[in-house]
């Protein structure tokens, strides 16, 4: 297996006169889980549509798992997984025979390192609907969907899985559960991951990498950490003296609770020095971008 | 993939559906909807006959229904398949599934033909049983035999093209309300001669009026092609007009599906989910 699982370069989409993406350039390493993030309107549907082999390009060289998205092939095909926003279809099937039934396509591809189809019992207890297995798909609840619709993203054990925006709606217990089932993905099966999401801790959470994109353009790339550290050395330091809480933004943390302790000394209570995070990266790059 | 494992999917994909279409209440209630208003209506016309004859009307009508069910079967329910399958997202699952799309259409061709020739089963047992001068001779049934396996491949193609073609389900009308015109402008009621000679033509213009006529040619006497054009069964006719429609809707299919299934993504659906909740509202 290569060590890049996804290649773009200089990619360029044009609806009509308007340019959607404005040449963009990134890399998606083999086993990596990378998070798009952007705000409505900035390309990531775009993107990743065109990198599931869903939509044309207008310019730009893109390689996933090797081929152009544009004449992959069944082969390439039964490599990748889908799992988008809403999925409604099946209703009327079972959990156990869809998934069955969608396993079987992807019998002819399994090789020596990945064995083809995911079995079926197994992945229904991997997703956690054993219970719902002989259900009709169409009285599930939202989250069972949406773990279904997971659970046919990799029935074909997929060396790279797309996830567009994965737990839209969910209850924090449902989001939980689901950044679970995602770890235990990238951790058993190594598959690479591109997931986009508007839920900033949870791309801290679940990416090694994280790609800002906005107006077309991608205007971040690197870990989360990475970034925060980029963006600045800003921190918050909040502390209590006397049973009065205060809060002080700094650049220069250290010297700042230095002074705060050479001044006060043990009446300092409960201090908490906080970098930025993710959101607080995002908020400032956006804002900076479309200054 | 190899072509037989595509073709097994698709006929599992087609059994599947076919299964549900039995056990799912909603789609039950749906396919017996017709072909009861059918039997009513046969039974209603059965004490009234044929002009000119002593042939019970119920008796013509009967087969010509179960061309007209072919029609239906074939062009709309396919189009209206194809249609709420694309609306759901079921069409861009077979399009993320390696050989997905084959295998889809296979199995709606699958699922299609035999809720068809079901059809046919059905009402030829109560043709049979409960209306005279229906009756199958060793002849009748080779002409039954082409007549349906030739009447489904010049409608079901045409469906999936049709299905194809057809950006939303508000557009549905714009199917249905021709197919009701051409009904009766397809002698399945009351022979066609009735008409006026450009209507005539216009009924001739389409599968419907053939593959009546075929049936009709299969299951009644002899002596009933009197009220027919030229007063003749016409049976080379018909197999030209059904052929020719196979051969247009089997050049058109194809390309027209490989068109629309491009364009499929997931915003797409999206987009066609919001419209949909917009109306809804």
């Amino acid at each position: 297996m290569s060590d890049v699982a996804a290649e773009v370069c200089d990619l360029r989409m044009r609806y009509g006169t308007t340019d959607v993406l404005h040449g963009i350039d990134f890399e998606i390493r083999t086993g990596e889980v990378v998070a798009l993030l952007g705000p409505n309107g900035a390309g990531k549907t775009t993107t990743i549509e065109i990198l599931e082999g869903f939509r044309a390009r207008s310019a730009g060289h893109v390689s996933v798992l090797g081929a152009d998205p544009e004449h992959g092939g069944e082969q390439w095909r039964a490599r990748l997984g889908v799992v988008l926003q809403s999925w409604r279809d099946h209703a009327k099937w079972r959990v156990r025979e869809l998934l069955q039934h969608l396993g079987a396509y992807y019998a002819r591809y399994g090789t020596a390192e990945i064995s083809r189809p995911w079995d079926t019992a197994e992945l229904i207890d991997l997703v956690g609907l054993t219970a719902q297995a002989d259900r009709r798909i169409g009285n599930l609840s939202g989250g069972q969907r949406r773990r279904l619709d997971v659970a046919i993203g990799i029935v074909g054990r997929p060396e790279l899985l797309f996830l567009d925006e994965p737990t839209s709606g969910f209850d924090p217990m449902a989001r939980r559960e689901f950044h679970e089932l995602v770890h235990r993905l990238t951790d058993r099966e190594q598959a690479t991951v591109l997931l986009t999401t508007h839920d900033l801790a949870e791309a801290e959470k679940l990416a090694d990498r994280v790609l800002i994109l906005a107006g077309g353009r991608i205007i971040a790339d690197g870990s989360p950490d990475e970034l925060a550290l980029r963006m600045s050395a800003r921190a918050e330091v909040r502390w209590t003296v006397d049973g009065q809480r205060y809060v002080h933004p700094t650049d220069e943390a250290t010297a700042f609770t230095r002074k705060l302790f050479a001044q006060y000394g043990e009446a300092v209570e409960d201090l908490e020095v906080r970098r930025a995070n993710l959101e607080d990266t995002y908020m400032a790059l956006v804002e900076e971008y479309e200054k | 993939m190899n072509a037989m494992s595509v073709v097994r999917l698709g006929l599992a994909r087609g059994g599947i559906e076919l299964r549900h279409g039995f056990t799912y209440l909603p789609d039950l209630l749906t396919t017996l909807f017709f072909p009861l208003i059918q039997i009513l209506v046969l039974f209603l016309m059965r004490g009234h006959h044929v002009p000119g004859t002593t042939f019970s009307l119920g008796s013509l009508t009967l087969p010509s229904i179960i061309g007209m069910s072919f029609a239906f079967g074939g062009l709309i329910g396919v189009t209206a398949l194809l249609m709420t399958d694309r609306e759901d997202g079921t069409l861009l699952r077979a399009k993320a599934t390696p050989s997905g799309m084959s295998a889809y259409v296979l199995g709606k061709i699958t699922f299609s033909s035999a809720t068809s020739l079901m059809g046919l089963v059905l009402t030829l047992v109560l043709g049979l049983v409960a209306f005279p001068g229906v009756s199958l001779t060793a002849g009748g049934f080779a002409t039954l035999v082409w007549v349906a396996l030739l009447g489904l491949l010049a409608t079901i193609p045409l469906g999936i093209t049709l299905g194809s073609l057809i950006p939303n389900p508000r557009m549905f009308p714009l199917i249905m309300l021709p197919f009701g015109g051409l009904v009766a402008l397809s002698g399945i009621f009351y022979p066609i001669t009735h008409l006026a000679g450009w209507l005539q033509a216009i009924g001739q213009l389409f599968p419907m009026y053939w593959l009546g006529l075929g049936m009709r040619a299969a299951l009644l006497p002899s002596h009933l092609a009197s009220v027919e054009i030229d007063g003749s069964w016409r049976l080379p006719q018909v197999f030209l007009a059904l052929g020719l429609w196979s051969v247009l809707g089997l050049a058109a299919a194809p390309p027209v599906l490989r068109r629309m299934a491009r364009r499929e993504s997931g915003s797409r659906v999206a987009e066609r989910r919001e419209r949909a909740m917009l109306r809804a509202t």
